[in-house]
């Protein structure tokens, strides 16, 4: 066959056409196979990882599973003099500050994305879609320095003697204004998993198919029942994606939380008492356990905190697949 | 594209540079890195003796973390640390965890004061069962009328008290709780001692500085610090009553008068609690900070910056305690630290005598 | 009439999310502005040229952990980067059965797994037993987290590649892995590129995962094998202290460690921008 004696810098950017012989084995050849190999072994180290991860992990975790078994879940002390560790304050922390977020967040959050995808006039939407995404990108910690210096005696002085002098017959918003607790947590995660539900809504309602908003439109729908009949409804599974991927990240958000939460393995019925959630135990205790006992169990929590996030977020991930197929997010 | 290659360049040539102030330093590097971590009980001195000795010997540095007398302990018997710091001595359990026999060096004495955010911040008096009372959530009011018959001069508010204990493993509180069970009873067989107990209420506040933080900002709060954690933040400390039935304050005339009847009877290994001591003027919630150190260094070069850091911390270092409102290490016992740091060794060799 | 009813309606929505929208953006907003003034009031030279200093003397810096925390992110990059780009090309070119399909899974999962358990990992395989902290342990934490994020993107950047310049190239007999190397990689470049600065950005601001692997430095690192100072960890350390001074060297860091993190998503922005138009 003839060769091409092309010159280099030929059809694509980058593109050098080799001296090579059109072989009947072109794609089998070693360096393909080497190739094959290498970005095998690449993907398969993240396996590993991951193995490696859930491995160590138990192991470490097993003498508290042996010593405490189903009772660390729902055993309530954390006495490192005795020795009894329970996780059921720290597991009662995490829903409750979660659920707090979630309540605060959610309906803003999808009110916002709905508006930036389907209301807004077109000016709006670059410049408010930017700042929600770099507001996604600020880290935990400075949004707990935030939370310290600015929420929290916000909190303290106006917002819990308000809210005690109002509500104060319900048990939830009883107690002294201590500024930092369940409360400021809860509203300092909101803060922080709005703009990434946010994100993630808005591409969700993105990816629904025009054909279903001007099916409705043609039929003669406003633009709000539109969204309502046509985009909502399309896509709720994929906005209950998104609002899970937001629990998930409220699950394990550990700074900010352990810098207003008060740092208190208690349950309480009080918004205003200080608690503490697994993932900001695990930071404040783990490098101090003295006793083999207690850090197996700081890793015992931390292995709960991996299969609860892992399950969310696999859930939450099947959801938002589900709609126009397979939705990523580049952002976390 | 242009752009772009240009970029990655720039980024690339960007991070090499980094990276290989990373690498070429530890290669090149004539100083000495000793890594240490714990208390934060006397971390405001330890700071200060770390910054003036690289003045001293400028090729050794000593990088100290203050995570807690828990964590020193724990780091410390892995061996991640070159040396620990506590100011709770170690358990006897916790010497049998340590892969090789563990010194306890005393290096100062400091005070825990009780402190507290009130309006006018008046001098308060606590006797031993109020303070129980008040740890134990009995007490949960500023105007009780306990606390008012203790303190009739001064305004007591109509407030929560908000109680603020350490959430991390800390030596500060093994010296609180060690009071608190030698004088009252209840607390003893509730809570116990440790570095890190079940407290009954309260917040918690990493670290002398968290609780300190949370006293300053919280109305009505009250915490355990050391005496210079107090001071710096213009924090008031409390007078508690002692074994003698004085109401003493904090401060390095009373913190070594604490001392006096324990330097007498020193034990060979320093573990020595030297709350609620004999003595008028002896204030009751004070106590030695050690530095924990293995008798046998595993880094000649390492162990000798060890052992020659603590000679000069154990004499020179004693001048430097005024300022920080800790109290000096009795004669009587330097002495004896001096023949303990003679035993440490390198390969069976003592360091300090081979200088 | 109904249709008044509707309209009414419709108005209503519209200014409800619109009010959402605003109730959500403000107070961000508001925290970043206050961010910024707190911050700039706070930094100076001293902050950017010293050391930390002990407690009560003025003049102390975070100029190690700033380094401390570019050395961090260099490394990671240069132990997740190529795991990541090399797994992405995977996914995206193999025609593999199952092996696919596990990795996408775990990387999704890994994606949201809190950082703090991806640092109780990396303290006990490469902390215990090297039995010291180290910037090493650190970066290996980082990249962990890096890993699945660089994964993901790479992937899907190299899927965008037109199939045609793939089958064009394949068509002049090149072999397959010089096609992937010599045109898809290339083309994908600005793509992966901003993918690799999203990862950075998000590692960057982490703190966690370093408190007990990088473990912290008062003083300039002295090789990857020591301890390191972070700017995330001194910013942790600082806002927790009662010192007014270290409050407000907290405050110049965050504005630092928030302006490094913002120009890197900003970077990564305009290299894409109008290549790869309707990405987002």
């Amino acid at each position: 066959m003839a060769r091409a004696a092309a010159p280099q810098g030929g059809t694509a950017e980058g593109l050098s056409l080799p001296c090579v012989l059109p072989s009947k084995r072109a794609v089998r050849g070693w360096g393909d196979q080497l190739f094959r190999l290498l970005l095998r072994s690449a993907a398969s180290a993240l396996l590993a990882i991951v193995t490696a991860m859930v491995v160590v992990m138990v192991r470490a975790a097993t003498p508290a599973i042996k010593a405490f078994g189903w009772r660390f879940l729902i055993t309530s002390t954390w006495d490192p003099v005795t020795e009894h560790f329970g996780a059921l304050p720290l597991i009662y922390g995490t829903i409750v500050s979660s659920a707090l977020a979630l309540l605060l967040a959610v309906p803003l959050g999808i009110g916002a994305a709905v508006f930036l995808a389907e209301l807004a006039p077109l000016w709006i939407r670059p410049p408010v879609v930017f700042l929600i995404e770099l507001l996604a990108a600020v880290p935990s910690v400075i949004y707990g320095l935030w939370g310290i210096f600015s929420l929290v005696p916000w909190l303290r002085q106006y917002v819990q003697p308000a809210l005690g002098a109002t509500l104060g017959f319900l048990p939830l918003f009883q107690g002294p204004p201590y500024g930092v607790g369940m409360l400021t947590a809860g509203i300092i995660l909101a803060v922080m998993i709005v703009p990434f539900i946010i994100a993630m809504s808005r591409e969700v309602l993105l990816a629904v198919p025009n054909t279903q908003r001007e099916a409705a439109l043609a039929l003669g729908a406003t633009r709000w029942e539109a969204t309502r009949i046509a985009v909502l409804r399309y896509g709720r599974s994929g906005l209950i994606g998104a609002v899970l991927l937001g629990l998930g990240r409220a699950l394990g958000e550990t700074m900010a939380v352990t810098m207003v939460i008060g740092n208190r393995p208690e349950i309480s019925a009080s918004l205003f008492a200080p608690g503490y959630t697994m993932a900001s135990m695990i930071a404040n205790e783990f490098t101090e356990a003295t006793s083999d006992l207690y850090l197996s169990a700081l890793v015992e929590v931390g292995l709960l905190l991996f299969v609860v996030t892992v399950a969310v977020n696999g859930l939450a991930r099947l959801l938002v697949w589900s709609v126009g197929g397979a939705v990523h997010e580049v952002r976390e | 594209m242009r752009m772009t290659v240009t970029l990655r360049g720039v980024v690339g040539l960007l991070l090499g540079a980094f990276l290989a102030m990373g690498i070429l330093p530890g290669i090149a590097s004539a100083q000495t890195l000793i890594n240490g971590a714990g208390a934060t009980f006397p971390y405001p001195i330890y700071s200060k003796w770390f910054d003036e000795y690289t003045k001293v010997d400028p090729s050794v540095r000593f990088n100290y973390q203050s995570i807690g007398s828990g964590g020193g302990i724990r780091q410390i018997t892995e061996r991640t640390v070159d040396f620990g710091a506590s100011d709770g001595p170690m358990t006897d359990e916790q010497l049998q965890k340590a892969s090789a026999p563990l010194f306890h060096i005393p290096t100062v004495l400091g005070a825990v004061v009780v402190t507290y955010n009130l309006p006018g911040a008046p001098r308060l008096r606590f006797t031993p069962d109020l303070l129980a009372d008040i740890f134990l959530g009995k007490i949960t009011k500023w105007n009780d009328p306990r606390l008012v018959a203790a303190n009739p001069s001064a305004k007591l508010p109509d407030q929560s008290i908000v109680v603020v204990h350490r959430s991390d493993g800390s030596g500060t509180t093994y010296i609180f709780v060690d009071y608190l069970s030698k004088v009252n009873k209840e607390w003893e067989q509730k809570v116990g001692r440790g570095t890190s107990v079940n407290w009954p209420v309260g917040l918690g506040g990493k670290g002398n500085e968290g609780v300190s933080g949370q006293v300053k900002n919280l109305p009505g709060a009250i915490g355990y610090v050391e005496l210079a954690y107090a001071i710096t933040n213009r924090l008031p400390a409390s007078e508690i009553r002692n074994l003698a039935g004085k109401f003493v304050e904090p401060s390095i005339r009373t913190t070594t008068a604490a001392a006096a009847g324990a330097a007498k009877n020193m034990p060979s290994d320093f573990r020595v609690s030297l709350t609620n001591p004999p003595g008028d003027d002896a204030y009751p919630i004070a106590s030695f900070t050690w530095l924990l150190v293995y008798k046998e260094q595993s880094d000649l070069t390492k162990g000798s910056a060890m052992v020659t850091f603590l000679q000069w911390a154990i004499h020179h270092g004693q001048r430097y305690t005024a300022d920080l409102l800790y109290a000096p290490l009795p004669a009587q016992v330097v002495t004896q630290i001096e023949a303990k740091i003679k035993q440490i060794t390198y390969q069976g060799k003592p360091l300090l005598a081979a200088r | 009439m109904r249709g008044q009813r509707r309209r009414v309606v419709n108005v209503m929505m519209n200014w409800l999310t619109a009010l959402s929208a605003a109730v959500v953006v403000l107070p961000l907003i508001l925290i970043l502005v206050f961010l910024v003034y707190q911050g700039a009031s706070a930094v100076n030279l001293d902050f950017f040229m010293n050391l930390p200093k002990p407690v009560g003397e003025p003049g102390g810096g975070m100029a190690n952990a700033i380094v401390g925390s570019v050395i961090l992110v260099g490394l990671a990059a240069c132990l997740g980067l190529p795991i990541g780009i090399l797994g992405g090309v995977y996914l995206a070119e193999s025609r593999d059965r199952c092996l696919p399909w596990v990795i996408r899974f775990l990387a999704d999962v890994m994606n949201g797994v809190p950082s703090i358990v991806i640092g109780i990992f990396a303290y006990t395989i490469i902390v215990l037993p090297m039995r010291r902290f180290s910037a090493v342990a650190g970066a290996f934490a980082l990249a962990v987290i890096m890993i699945p994020i660089v994964l993901r993107t790479s992937e899907e950047m190299v899927r965008l590649v037109p199939a045609s310049l793939h089958e064009a190239a394949l068509a002049l007999g090149i072999p397959q892995w010089k096609v992937v190397l010599r045109v898809v990689l290339p083309t994908a470049r600005a793509g992966i590129i901003t993918g690799v600065m999203v990862a950075v950005a998000r590692i960057a601001g982490e703190t966690a995962p370093l408190l007990f692997t990088a473990f912290g430095n008062r003083f300039w690192q002295l090789g990857l094998n020591q301890p390191i100072a972070a700017l995330p960890l001194q910013i942790f350390a600082y806002a927790i202290a009662p010192y007014d001074d270290w409050h407000r060297q907290a405050w110049a860091g965050a504005l630092v460690l928030i302006a490094l993190i913002f120009l890197t998503s900003l970077t990564a922005r305009i290299a894409t921008k109008g290549r790869f138009g309707g990405v987002r």
